[in-house]
């Protein structure tokens, strides 16, 4: 299988003085997405940087979410999808027939609006990919699922119950679970579909400080229709509505200076 | 007559037509647990008699009629196996059926359409049907073929036996394989493959790992249905494999095997002397029933531990 080679990841001290984001990790170029007839993505063009948090917002139904499952290929899944234009990942295109989608996915990982733990204990959740991937040796899936637990800021909560039921989690927890399981097989990109829209604010703000540590070592591109979240928490921030690229542009700016109306409409809350 | 009265009037109506519906819906339920209870009343009030561990553990020798000498142990070890045969057929190629169904088939492809036609239609054939397709295909077709391979034409396979009567019970009872584990399947979370599928996993490591797991207890309903439906058909194995009488117990899978529902049919109607059968006929009939019982609780005995490992919050 051809490998698509994605570029490692520089440490950060090397990128010192560079603004962040300025090397394009993901490039988008003249995208349009079709369901059968009606066309849900309208050539969107946009550059993704590396090792930043990317925020895709907008109203309902504006295609935010089908973008972010055109990065990882899983609208594959779904009959009926016709895509044009491409998607760059590291200057290949994912699109492109000998590129190997499982491959692909091992390197962007993605975590779902609904936390989807399997039905397993904790341990073989976090454990589950790294078993996928060919590792056995039972010292190095203990190592590797308690450091990810720990970057996803769980162990403590789970240390002692590893091998109980993920499904008596609660609602926070499952979602911290599901980034420690995204995290484990060591992407280099994680996409997150509204990771925080089904917990409470607590446990949103822990999902959200998770979020800022896992930016040191993973490129991040969130959904969210929580607009002070993206505010928070993204770098940069493209506003979506009905299919198309509104604006694209750093969070401070999109957020007090943008440079459409309906842009400014829909951040202030104005949007009809 | 004033105007409350009329609201009176009709919520009287709507009292008694509730009264009406209540006792109506509770009466045909309580029906059905009337029938069921005199059932079983009567098959274990006159069974219970009759029924002795020399019974269950005899091979009857000559008169399967004589209530002193004769046994059921032939009938049910016969039932036994077909039925434990049987699973083994119907539950594989049943469940892997359904997984080409559910998780590969293209759902709007007219093939797909016609399989799924195809399976309805077969759980609607009678049971003798099944019985005549068992003796037409497995016993003239595939087994005289086999002798011929394996045997220069001299009888092995092809005629009635143990191997053939559970194959067509298979082949009655896939429809109902197919269908739980289907149902099974499609209750699946989809966002349980998804995040599969996420970490890399392929289509078919996913059903392996995350989806088949996810529906065993569904699948296994699926499996107590058919052997429910199994253990008590005789129909189908009249042409197939059953013996009136033998004189030993079955060795092989091309020997032909006593059957305890077809040991029912035989007493009550071969019978020279009925009221001197009637004991042994009931006491046939309180095996059967406690067999199938038996059966149907160890195979959800088996699903309970299941649903309870994959929940357990321990």
């Amino acid at each position: 299988m051809p490998d698509i080679s994605l570029p490692k990841i520089v440490p950060t001290e090397q990128k010192t003085g560079e603004p962040a984001g300025r090397q394009p990790l993901i490039t988008v170029d003249q995208l349009s997405l079709y369901y059968g007839a009606s066309k849900a993505l309208k050539n969107i063009s946009l550059s993704l940087g590396e090792r930043v948090v990317t925020a895709f917002i907008g109203p309902s139904g504006c295609g935010k979410s089908t973008l972010l499952r055109c990065l990882n290929r899983m609208n594959d899944l779904i009959d009926n999808v016709r895509i044009e234009g491409a998607v760059k990942i590291g200057g290949h295109d994912i699109y492109s027939p000998e590129v190997d989608v499982i491959e692909l996915r091992k390197r962007v990982g993605m975590v779902f609006q609904k936390s989807n733990p399997f039905p397993k204990s904790i341990f073989e959740n976090v454990a589950y990919g790294l078993r996928l991937h060919g590792v056995k040796n039972k010292s190095t899936l203990e190592t590797a699922v308690e450091e990810s637990l720990r970057n996803a800021a769980l162990w403590d909560e789970v240390k002692d119950r590893l091998h109980a039921s993920a499904l008596g989690l609660s609602g926070g927890q499952q979602q911290r679970l599901c980034i420690a399981r995204a995290i484990a097989i060591k992407p280099e990109i994680i996409l997150m579909d509204e990771p925080a829209s089904a917990l409470d604010p607590i446990a949103t703000a822990r999902v959200e400080e998770l979020i800022l540590e896992l930016k040191k070592d993973f490129t991040i591109v969130i959904v969210t229709h929580n607009m002070q979240q993206a505010a928070r928490i993204s770098d940069y921030t493209a506003f979506f509505y009905i299919g198309e690229l509104v604006e694209f542009d750093g969070t401070t700016k999109i957020f007090t200076n943008p440079a459409r109306k309906q842009t400014e409409d829909y951040v202030t809350g104005r949007f009809g | 007559m004033s105007a409350p009265a009329t609201i009176d009037f009709r919520s009287k109506v709507f009292r008694y037509g509730s009264f009406f519906f209540t006792g109506l819906t509770g009466a045909a339920t309580y029906l059905i647990l009337a029938i069921l209870a005199v059932i079983l009343v009567n098959v274990v009030l006159h069974g219970w008699p009759g029924l002795s561990w020399r019974f269950v553990s005899t091979i009857p020798k000559k008169d399967i009629f004589d209530p002193a000498t004769t046994g059921i142990l032939p009938m049910i070890v016969g039932t036994s196996i077909r039925v434990i045969l049987m699973t083994n057929f119907v539950v594989p190629v049943g469940v892997i059926t359904a997984v080409y169904l559910t998780e590969y088939a293209p759902n709007t492809s007219w093939l797909t359409q016609i399989i799924r036609a195809a399976v309805n239609n077969l759980a609607g054939v009678p049971s003798v049907v099944f019985g005549l397709f068992g003796l037409g295909f497995f016993i003239n077709f595939v087994g005289k073929n086999l002798d011929w391979v394996l045997h220069n034409g001299q009888k092995a396979w092809g005629q009635p036996s143990l191997i053939w009567a559970s194959l067509t019970l298979a082949v009655m009872t896939l429809p109902v394989v197919i269908v739980a584990t289907e149902e099974a399947l499609k209750a699946v979370p989809p966002g349980l493959r998804e995040a599969s599928l996420a970490l890399g996993a392929t289509k078919l490591e996913t059903i392996l790992k995350i989806v088949l797991p996810q529906a065993l207890p569904g699948i296994l309903t699926g499996g107590i249905l058919a052997v429910s439906r199994a253990a008590g058909e005789v129909a189908p194995i009249l042409f197939t494999g059953v013996a009136y009488y033998m004189s030993s117990l079955p060795t092989h899978l091309t020997d032909q095997f006593m059957d305890l529902g077809y040991h029912v049919f035989v007493l009550s109607t071969q019978s020279p002397n009925i009221d001197r059968t009637q004991p042994i006929l009931y006491a046939t009939v309180l095996v059967l029933l406690i067999l199938t019982f038996a059966l149907n609780i160890v195979a959800i005995l088996i699903r309970s531990n299941m649903r309870r490992k994959m929940r357990s919050l321990h």
